[in-house]
């Protein structure tokens, strides 16, 4: 199975005197549902930022999607994030925009045809069941419903890998089991890598994972 | 609303620049409409006591535009109408020289000291009479008047420049949240910052617009129309396209230079 993260040896940091992680080795296998799991400030955030290119490793190597992120132009690292899908906890949607041009983004980035992208804007409307919001901003909606349109967005241009940050960290069971199981849809049925940063694994999960627990700036892999 | 704000803060802030940019060019093209009337309406004149050759005399400095011999016979028939042909005549020959000497422009009153002082190595010359004292007056006053304008449209500019400075940080803060997210699904730095740049082109088109058509509207005014035929001027407020033209010029130039300022200080934060 090929791998779409190889990390060796890589230690981040938002400065060069103190390592949040430390030299981590570690792969995450293409079409994988991964969970990340460490205390609060355990570098969780961290290693997930490093994974799009928010944050470049102070030392070893990280290649994502074939990419080498240690010195890479911003050219490519746009290139990479075209075809990544992310999630935040606190959901970054644009507030000046209603929420079918906040889903359409990674759509008009990639240059798709604008019937395209009102096709799959509406499917994916339906799909996290916020039809009757159409036309809405985000702000007029509930936390639960923004983090579904973040969902929306990160699913809208069928991503090679998707990166969730704590994406059910402020949510209602209900959006919390809606947003599992767009993940667990996109995993199965795309095939789409997706790797969770959470404090808490859900029981409910019916997908096979892989579990990383990150404690005291080391990562390793849980059975 | 909020992008109505967006866009208000910075066509004010132009609107405000463009003003004063054009209160001085109004001012200054005033000061040159009327330093020109003055020009046509002064002359200096020069007394010889014996005819002078006038070409040569043009030569004497290039300020000099042509020169008149003043014909002195109406005034003579003014003085006395008994006096007969004979003596009339002796008159006429016994009478001074009087030359019209009319300049290229309203000169300075330095220029006018530097050529009475050429005129008068002629040693035909006896005297000059340059007006000087009534002209004068009107032309510091005039000259006043340019500075103050000068001088209070470079300071509301500046103060304006200050208040676009200010601006920068709102418009930061407001369109980075933006700029990240786009930024972070991979969108090129000239996409995330194209609304800026929508912004910035629009705010300069609508200001330079507003401007352009207030002066033209105020060019209109029977009462600027009246001020300036009283001063006996006639003054363009706004020309064509050429100032409008210059005017859209300055406000892509500033609020440009603003989103390009935005865009290249803008780091990414996650």
């Amino acid at each position: 199975m090929d791998k779409v993260i190889v990390a060796e040896g890589v230690s981040l940091g938002y400065n060069n005197y103190e390592m949040i992680i430390n030299e981590a080795t570690f792969s995450i296998d293409n079409g994988s549902f991964v969970f990340i799991t460490g205390a609060s400030g355990s570098g969780k955030s961290t290693l997930l930022k490093s994974f799009f290119g928010a944050l470049k490793p102070k030392k070893g190597s990280l290649i994502v999607g074939g990419v080498e992120l240690n010195s890479v132009s911003s050219s490519k690292l746009n290139l990479l994030r075209k075809h990544l899908g992310i999630v935040f906890q606190d959901y970054k949607l644009v507030n000046e925009w209603n929420i079918e041009k906040n889903i359409a983004l990674p759509l008009l980035i990639n240059g798709y045809e604008k019937s395209v992208i009102e096709k799959q804007v509406e499917s994916l409307l339906k799909h996290v069941r916020l039809k009757h919001q159409s036309g809405k901003f985000p702000l007029e909606l509930s936390g639960g419903e923004q983090q579904r349109v973040a969902m929306a967005r990160a699913l809208a241009h069928n991503p090679i890998m998707i990166l969730a940050d704590e994406p059910t960290g402020n949510l209602d069971d209900y959006s919390s089991q809606l947003i599992w199981n767009l993940l667990e849809g996109a995993n199965e049925q795309l095939e789409t890598t997706v790797v969770v940063v959470t404090h808490r694994i859900p029981q409910t999960l019916k997908v096979d994972y892989k579990h990383f627990h990150i404690e005291k700036g080391s990562i390793y892999e849980v059975n | 609303m909020r992008s109505i704000k967006n866009h208000l803060s910075l066509i004010l802030a132009l609107i405000s620049i463009l003003f004063a940019m054009q209160t001085y060019i109004v001012t200054k093209r005033s000061i040159d409409a009327y330093k020109q009337n003055l020009s046509s309406n002064y002359a200096i004149v020069v007394v010889s006591n014996r005819t002078l050759d006038i070409n040569k005399l043009k030569q004497t400095d290039k300020i000099i535009k042509d020169i008149q011999q003043i014909n002195v016979d109406k005034s003579i028939k003014k003085i006395d109408s008994t006096l007969d042909e004979k003596n009339i005549e002796f008159l006429k020959l016994t009478l001074p020289k009087f030359y019209k000497v009319i300049l290229k422009k309203y000169p300075l009153p330095s220029e006018i000291e530097k050529l009475k002082k050429k005129l008068f190595e002629n040693k035909s010359v006896t005297k000059i009479e340059d007006f000087k004292s009534s002209y004068e007056q009107t032309y510091k006053l005039l000259l006043l008047f340019y500075d103050v304008v000068s001088v209070f449209s470079f300071l509301i500019v500046v103060i304006t420049v200050l208040l676009i400075l200010k601006e920068l940080r709102i418009w930061q803060f407001s369109h980075k949240e933006r700029m990240n997210i786009m930024g972070l699904f991979g969108a090129p730095r000239w996409l995330s910052s194209a609304v800026l740049f929508r912004l910035a082109i629009v705010d300069a088109v609508l200001s330079s617009l507003l401007v352009y058509f207030s002066f033209l509207y105020i060019q209109g005014a029977d009462f600027i129309k009246e001020q300036f035929e009283s001063i006996g001027i006639s003054v363009t407020l706004v020309s064509g396209f050429e100032d409008f033209g210059v005017m859209l010029g300055v406000a892509l130039s500033i609020s440009l230079a603003l989103a390009v300022l935005i865009v290249i200080t803008h780091k990414e934060e996650v």
